[in-house]
């Protein structure tokens, strides 16, 4: 039979599996037919697996996800050689259920940037329209899911790159209260903020995702025990208390009207499901989140991407002694963006400067979590659009890096406060995807899975690009 | 007169002997084939993350109490960032402004009094790899590559560093062997110089006497020995007298003794010396020693050796308590002394004959020792050495050799001391003409005839009033 | 805020070992202005009393038995090594 890879969920993939309408492998060739004919233009995989082992649906992973055996390149010329000799832990968890890897999908450079421009290897497309990018770092766990080149897939977030994508190519996608996936075999950006979590046409197959992943693991200290997870059944919205954060709905930096709007018929959808909906503010979150981050994460990077000095893996540039080996292979290595993350990391660490930038930054993230703390004690979910923008043409903001570091100010203070966030699709402004943020409460992943499958349900968006259907 | 004030502190690093490294579970072992007690976490690979160890850190809370110190609530690991290979991540998981201890002290019991040494703190860190430079002259300069064997990367190390308390050579010695057996009998660490589990830096200045500004310091790095320590430290202070009493200034240097042993970190430009930018680590959550693990652990120690010194000095002298103490010997004296032997024989044969023998302390019968120990001077030589040689053995008695009395009876040795005579008629003749020397000569004779039996006490007076 | 000068962009490139070509200078002084510009912002906020968090998760004290487990066998030690001499790893002189 066949397999339509475009519309089916990860659910209703596994059915046929189930019902024995089509095996594991030939759900698997299905897949690989679909990049076979897709992928040239969207430029999703990295790397594609011929047959990996399984007696399951398959997954797409993000390249930053270690893979036994198979290539791990974080989207990095200095990775490009890379073989991990070991799996994630989110890598093994998904095997233990017969998920099959079917490919690594694209990513900025080490998950830095918001368009998967960044990727020493290419540009992703959007599938919807591929003159346009589809966001990042995970573009290509979104324009793989999106494009129907996969059922669903893994990404990784640490300031909003598994939900801006799924905005931006209109399907659900979820970062996790830091702490409830490991991040053990994931190559690191920035640790106190890089969350794995599911990328999916469906808020179920999210939810069941989650629940594959998510859970304490003993080679990650920053790992907790987990809530069980609730697939969702729900219709309505009754007894929920929604949160509209006006910095970040009506007065967001830079939010465009179509944007705007689609938001805002979201909300009033679901006060017709029975939620209650109140204006409220994060007036700081908003405001200095953006600034907080990009001294946090790059800070953090500055030592995380020391590791790549052409000893023990990847790329190595002849020099004369060990100093200037290190430097070429770190030059030729790193693309742009890994530079400027990682100078001004090890600027805002430095003796003179620490307290300055670093230090107080810490702090700003003190009150960013306080905020959003606060505001959860009357409300149980907040909800704002989760990019300001639709999909940008390719080339838009690649020579200015702050016009794109703002791209991303909607998602980074949920992350900066470790709080889980889910993108439900909820509309079109000029025939491109909307997508709608819901914010939770520390360990509300169930909360935002009820939230966002009834949302789901009344919206009907259809998340196949028309231009694919 | 002297007018100038030795300041001196020290900063030890002593290797745990746990099973395991710090933040992997990777064999912490001494002299395994190179690389292969590595993982993914110790060699730095790419979404490796460390776990610590929980006994390393048990075992850092016991020093931190053996050396008075408070045990922080919150402790907390920072990354000291530098590039070199032995450095897999290209940082140091260490601890920086939140130590596991700090502010503690340790008296230092020496000869003419007690000076209480300040411990600004100990805290736990990863030891770094081991580079080996390959040169074809054999010198470091002249290196054509860098090999490096990742074994002891990643091993936990305590690192101690003292107030700048100490003013003079002898008590940093003392200090440092106190220490060493502090850690050793917590049962922390080997702490053997000569294996590197135990390392130290000494930092040397001196002041015009009375007063208290400290001035340039200088740091000597490599001593492979307590008594080249004290050494090194002599003769650094001196140079620096001289320097200023010849109206030189003192230039911070970093002066290197045992070039053979190098292992130190790079010789890094100042800039980056400066510059660690210690942050903390994002991959760790804090330690929060919990306050019923910290109170056990303060029952369970017990009383430390510089207490056991300044009490066995009470009986003995200073330096045999300090001998004693220091040796690992002194509770098996406590033991030979109250099975019945005299504490100061006791401490001698102890502290020279046994500690030849290179017998564990803990495989000998006290009660048999302190037998042989009274019977020294009535069994012979041979056979008291043969005891002591093999009083570490299992159901080892001593009756057996307390048997072999010594012949001292001058009716059964002057027919032997004849013999040799008559034998050695030449030389009876030199000693008869003045040559005094050859008694030890006649003396052995007699030990060697009478299988090392005779009492040598004896045989000396018998020999001599028959050459006389 | 003072802008990030040349010598400030060598200064971090160095300690942070990455080569940098002259037009690389000019550009990242430029780029890296741009950006402490907007970083800059965190220092608008009187936050003397307000904690550091390191960290958005509040646990503390996790740790592994002291137990070994199998170490990498020597193949996947060396799986991705550019420079091997026998069983160790090699690199310029340091």
């Amino acid at each position: 039979m066949t397999v339509d890879t475009l519309r089916l969920t990860a659910e209703e993939t596994n059915g046929l599996l189930t019902r024995k309408e089509a095996s594991s492998d030939e759900i698997y060739r299905a897949y690989l037919e679909a990049i076979d004919a897709r992928d040239e233009e969207l430029h999703a995989f990295l790397h594609v697996c011929d047959d990996d082992p399984g007696e399951g649906i398959p997954i797409a992973v993000k390249d930053v996800i270690g893979t036994r055996g198979i290539p791990t390149t974080a989207g990095s010329k200095i990775l490009e050689s890379y073989v991990p000799v070991y799996d994630a832990t989110v890598i093994e968890r998904c095997r233990a259920r017969g998920l099959r890897v079917i490919g690594k999908t694209n990513t900025d450079e080490f998950a830095m940037g918001s368009s998967t421009e960044n990727s020493s290897f290419g540009p992703s497309r959007n599938p919807w329209d591929p003159s346009r990018v589809p966001g990042g770092s995970g573009g290509g766990s979104a324009a793989a899911v999106s494009g129907g080149l996969a059922p669903w897939a893994l990404g990784s977030d640490t300031g909003g790159s598994i939900k801006q994508p799924a905005a931006l190519c209109g399907h659900v996608g979820l970062r996790p209260t830091y702490g409830t996936v490991s991040r053990f075999g994931v190559v690191a950006f920035a640790s106190s903020l890089d969350q794995v979590g599911p990328v999916a046409k469906s808020v179920r197959d999210c939810a069941f995702l989650y629940s594959v992943i998510a859970g304490r693991d003993e080679n990650d200290s920053t790992t907790v025990d987990v809530p069980a997870v609730e697939l969702p059944r729900n219709h309505d919205l009754k007894g929920l208390r929604i949160g509209v954060p006006t910095e970040m709905n009506d007065d967001a930096p830079g939010i465009e009207p179509g944007v705007r709007d689609a938001v805002r018929k979201a909300i009033e959808l679901a006060e017709s499901l029975g939620a209650s909906v109140d204006e409220c503010s994060l007036p700081l979150s908003v405001e200095y989140g953006v600034a907080c981050y990009y001294l946090v994460a790059p800070a953090e990077a500055s030592a995380n991407l020391a590791r790549y000095d052409g000893v023990r893996f990847g790329l190595r540039e002849d020099g004369a002694d060990f100093r200037e080996m290190v430097m070429k292979t770190r030059d030729v290595g790193f693309g742009d963006e890994p530079k400027r993350r990682i100078m001004i990391g090890t600027y805002a660490l430095s003796s003179g400067y620490y307290d300055a930038y670093y230090g107080t930054a810490q702090r700003v993230r003190t009150a960013i979590k306080r905020e959003h703390d606060a505001l959860f004690e009357r409300f149980d979910v907040l909800v704002s659009p989760t990019s300001p923008t639709v999909a940008f043409p390719l080339g838009a903001k690649i020579d200015d890096p702050v016009a794109m570091y703002m791209n991303d100010v909607l998602t980074i203070p949920s992350c900066m406060a470790g709080l889980p966030g889910l993108n439900v699709p909820c509309g079109l402004s000029e025939g491109l995807p909307v997508g709608l943020q819901l914010i939770g409460p520390q360990f509300g992943e169930n909360t935002l899975f009820r939230a966002g499958h009834a949302l789901e349900r009344a919206l009907g968006f259809d998340v196949v690009p028309e231009r694919l259907r | 007169m002297s007018t100038w004030e030795p300041v001196i502190g020290l900063e030890i690093h002593v290797q745990l002997k746990t099973e395991t490294k710090m933040f992997c579970r990777c064999r912490n072992g001494f002299g395994g084939e190179p690389n292969t007690q590595t993982c993914p976490v110790c060699l730095g690979f790419p979404g490796a993350l460390p776990v610590p160890n929980r006994r390393a850190i048990e075992e850092t809370i016991k020093l931190g109490l053996a050396l008075d110190c408070e045990i922080a609530e919150r402790a907390v690991f920072h990354r000291k960032n530098y590039f070199y290979p032995d450095l897999p991540k290209a940082y140091q998981i260490s601890q920086y402004d939140e130590p596991l201890c700090s502010h503690g002290k340790l008296a230092v019991p020496t000869p003419d009094g007690e000076p209480v040494i300040g411990i600004t703190r100990a805290h736990l860190e990863e030891d770094a790899a081991k580079n080996i430079h390959v040169a074809a002259s054999g010198r470091i300069r002249g290196a054509t590559a860098t090999l490096v064997d990742f074994n002891r990367g990643g091993t936990p190390l305590v690192e101690i560093v003292t107030e700048p308390d100490i003013h003079d050579s002898e008590t940093a010695k003392r200090f440092l062997q106190l220490l060493r057996q502090t850690v050793v009998e917590l049962g922390l660490s080997d702490a053997e110089l000569e294996k590197g589990s135990m390392r130290f830096d000494v930092n040397v200045s001196v002041r015009p006497a009375g007063s208290d500004e400290l001035r340039t310091r200088t740091e000597l790095k490599n001593m492979n020995s307590f008594n080249f320590a004290a050494k090194g430290i002599e003769r650094e202070i001196a140079r620096q007298i001289r320097v200023y009493e010849e109206g030189g200034t003192v230039e911070q240097e970093t002066l290197h003794f045992d070039p053979a042993h190098e292992e130190s970190p790079p010789m890094r430009s100042k800039e980056e010396a400066q510059d660690y930018r210690y942050f903390p680590e994002p991959d760790l959550v804090p330690v929060h020693p919990p306050e019923d693990l910290v109170d056990r652990f303060r029952t369970e120690i017990g009383e430390l050796p510089g207490a056991r010194i300044r009490r066995i000095a009470d009986t003995l002298s200073f330096y045999d308590a300090d001998v004693l103490v220091t040796g690992g010997l002194d509770r098996l004296w406590s033991a030979v002394v109250d099975a019945g032997a005299d504490p100061k024989e006791a401490a001698n044969v102890l502290a020279n004959q046994f500690v030849a023998t290179g017998t564990d302390v803990s495989a000998v019968d006290a009660g048999e020792l302190a037998k042989l120990v009274q019977a020294r001077a009535e069994i012979p030589r041979a056979a008291f050495d043969e005891a002591l040689a093999k009083v570490g053995e299992a159901g080892f008695s001593a009756d057996p050799y307390l048997a072999q009395k010594v012949v001292a009876d001058a009716s059964e040795l002057d027919p032997v001391i004849d013999r040799i005579i008559e034998a050695n008629a030449g030389q009876a003749a030199q000693y008869r003409g003045g040559k005094h020397g050859l008694l030890g000569f006649f003396v052995g004779q007699v030990m060697k005839e009478t299988g090392g039996k005779a009492d040598p006490r004896v045989v000396n007076e018998r020999v001599r009033a028959k050459l006389g | 805020m003072a802008r990030i000068t040349r010598d400030e962009v060598l200064h971090v490139a160095r300690l942070a070992r990455l080569e940098l070509s002259d037009d690389e200078v000019s550009k990242f002084q430029e780029q890296l202005s741009d950006i402490l510009e907007a970083v800059s912002k965190v220092a608008e906020l009187d936050l003397a009393d307000v904690p550091p968090t390191a960290h958005p998760l509040a646990i503390e004290n996790a740790w592994a038995d002291d137990v070994p487990r199998p170490c990498l066998p020597l193949d996947e030690v060396f799986a991705n090594a550019p420079d091997r001499d026998g069983d160790y790893f090699r690199t310029p002189p340091a």
